[in-house]
């Protein structure tokens, strides 16, 4: 690959992996709100 | 009686479906495509702009506007828009993310279906053995529903059924049991599959398995920029048009599955999660499969010229034949993945659609989710069929164009108006932040106000006025020549050529040129003439006749002016279908504008609008 077209697509694919990725973890990572919240699965009566 | 109750079993499972909404054909066909056509590697950079000033903008506007309404339990646009507003336009501004939904599902479906069948034909082997020719005539036949290409009758039509069957059922399920089940398996999934094939993709060598080109060499064609394309506006239009359609936006489908979520829960954090992983998806997924596996085996100036017939045409006529270079196993495995990739990608996307108006049809009139979705895939069925009978007449494209593409620009300018302007930027930045598990940049709320409004503008203008072969040069007060596919251009159906009347007596010839076949394939019989153009390249047109109705009045080697008759007899023009298919998207349009109006009456008899 010529040298402008490697710097474009590592420069851009690593930018957008890495915003992907911090973004998904906060949403995996951040403590879910008090009850009641939106999400059905972490209830602790079954509807 | 039904209630509209239900919500989502888990933040993750919320982001993977908004994911798997966003996710479609076009990350994977339509986005290298468009970069190879606007500048390569320096597409990117426009690409990225618009994502960050209409993209974003737009996915916090729909979650956040969703969230609000849902608070309302209003599950689709047409009164989440009128709870922001309480003038009456905007409930039936709302219409538009109900419409566009249907009409979308009705040829998404198709396509879905496509893959479906695909994902057979690569596991029995139907492509083993085929030349590049067979490959793309056998989609040629899997469109002409009278043609069958495994022995089942009918077989694109069966497909189809199928696949409204199974949309219709995921659907009938819920939304934690049936569309959040789907995206945790299927957005991961095709991850997976994704991966698999830009590495294979990547790591071709040339010699082995019959490539001509490393996987580097496309690599190398998509990502090397020419800066020079960045004062082109017809690149910038390209790069909004390419983030606004990956994006999923302007459609309702966001709103309605962000109404689910409560007061107190995050919008921004999951849009812009939900938003990235659509990027990465395009971005780093999309542009390391077709386009180097297709210049690794067939060239660079082969694939330019297959990108001119669209991603869809790479894609299904192409990709099958590709993989068949890698052996009978591997094939096998990679038209699974790829064909599953697009299947997962398809199904996401097509369950989001059903969501708003089965989300109208539970609130206003108390239906049962199973009772709407059963009814939504009939619509949706309905409303396909002219697109599988008729696809060679453009009905699908027809489709496409106008609840595909313009009703979406229409309905988001609109929605960034109300929102920054009517609704207000105090009371929407409110919602936006509400909640947030992370820290929204405050430019963001000059940019909503300001930016994307004027964004949107432009690219509704650009559409509306397109000049011919993108040339913004030659705008000037006098007039300039349009766009055939501009709004207006394709009002005035320019580019049919002299074939104007819904019925004749001839059909006349589209273009000049010479007639150098006149030949039959299967059962259909086709005239093709072909001239050179202004570039030297050799252009031809293909009029198809029925020998039993049609006199052919041209015969090989005639030499034909265009608005020339080429045969006589009963002939029912393109822009009968055309023309039909616009009135069946009016009628659908206006039909679920009737059901807004009784819906807003009974609510009013019911005490439920403060006047």
């Amino acid at each position: 690959m010529n040298t402008p077209a490697l710097i474009m697509m590592v420069t851009v694919e690593v930018i957008v992996t890495l915003l992907t990725g911090w973004f998904f973890y906060k949403v995996l990572t951040i403590k879910p709100k008090q009850e009641p919240d939106s999400f059905s699965e972490n209830d602790d009566v079954v509807r | 009686m039904a209630s509209n109750t239900e919500s989502w079993g888990s933040r993750v499972g919320l982001v993977l479906a908004m994911a798997g909404n966003a996710v479609g054909f076009g990350n994977f066909l339509r986005f290298p495509v468009q970069a190879v056509q606007n500048g390569g590697g320096a597409f990117i950079i426009p690409y990225l702009v618009s994502f960050l000033v209409m993209g974003i903008p737009l996915l916090f506007i729909e979650w956040s506007s969703g969230r609000y309404g849902g608070k309302y339990r209003h599950h689709s646009t047409p009164f989440i828009l009128q709870t922001m507003d309480k003038r009456w336009i905007w409930k039936y501004v709302g219409v538009f993310g109900i419409f566009s939904n249907i009409a979308i599902a009705a040829y998404y479906c198709y396509m879905e279906s496509w893959t479906m069948s695909y994902i057979i034909h690569s596991v029995i082997g139907t492509f083993d053995g085929m030349s590049q020719g067979a490959v793309a005539g056998f989609f040629t036949n899997y469109l002409d529903v009278n043609t069958s290409t495994t022995g089942i009758p009918y077989e694109a039509l069966v497909f189809f059924v199928l696949c409204i069957a199974l949309n219709t059922w995921i659907l009938s399920r819920g939304i934690s049991s049936g569309i959040e089940k789907v995206a945790k398996i299927g957005v991961p999934l095709l991850i997976v599959f994704g991966i698999f094939l830009a590495v294979k993709g990547i790591t071709l060598k040339a010699g082995h398995n019959g490539a001509v080109n490393d996987g580097t060499v496309g690599l190398n064609f998509l990502w090397t920029p020419d800066f020079s394309s960045l004062a082109n506006p017809k690149v910038w239009l390209a790069a909004a048009g390419q983030i606004f359609f990956t994006l999923s936006v302007g459609m309702g489908s966001i709103q309605c599955y962000a109404s689910y979520l409560k007061k107190k829960d995050d919008v921004a954090l999951n849009a812009m999660s939900a938003g990235w992983m659509n990027e990465f998806v395009e971005i780093v997924l999309g542009s390391a499969i077709i386009i180097p596996i297709a210049i690794g085996y067939l060239g660079i100036d082969k694939v330019v010229e297959l990108t001119n017939i669209g991603g869809l045409g790479l894609g299904f006529r192409t990709m099958p034949y590709l993989f068949e270079q890698w052996g009978p196993i591997l094939s096998a495995v990679a038209g699974t993945a790829f064909f599953g990739l697009l299947f997962f990608a398809g199904i996401t996307s097509s369950l989001a659609m059903g969501t708003p108006g089965m989300g109208f049809m539970m609130d206003e009139f108390k239906w049962t989710r199973k009772k709407s979705a059963v009814a939504f895939g009939v619509v949706v069925m309905l409303l396909g069929l002219p697109t599988i009978f008729f696809f060679s007449q453009g009905v699908f494209d027809e489709y496409d164009y106008w609840a595909g593409t313009i009703s979406l620009v229409v309905f988001a300018l609109l929605e960034s108006i109300l929102f920054a302007w009517i609704f207000g930027m105090k009371k929407g930045w409110r919602e936006i932040t509400s909640g947030a598990d992370i820290k929204v940049p405050l430019f963001y709320r000059f940019v909503i106000k300001y930016i994307t409004p004027v964004a949107l503008l432009l690219v509704f203008f650009g559409a509306l006025i397109r000049p011919v072969n993108d040339d913004w040069s030659q705008l000037s007060l006098r007039g300039w020549k349009l766009h055939n596919e501009s709004i207006i251009g394709q009002l005035q159906h320019k580019g049919l050529g002299p074939n104007t009347h819904w019925f004749s007596n001839s059909f006349y010839a589209e273009a000049s040129g010479v007639v150098d076949s006149v030949y039959r394939t299967g059962s259909k019989h086709f005239i093709r003439t072909s001239a050179v153009d202004s570039k030297g390249q050799l252009k031809s047109r293909v009029y198809q006749y029925e020998p039993l109705k049609h006199q052919l009045v041209v015969e090989e080697n005639d030499v034909v002016m265009a608005g020339q008759a080429v045969y006589t007899g009963n002939v029912v023009n393109r822009v009968f279908y055309l023309d039909m298919a616009r009135l069946l998207l009016l009628s659908v349009f206006l039909l679920i504008s009737l059901l807004v109006y009784f819906a807003w009456n009974k609510r009013r008899r019911e005490g439920r609008i403060r006047r």
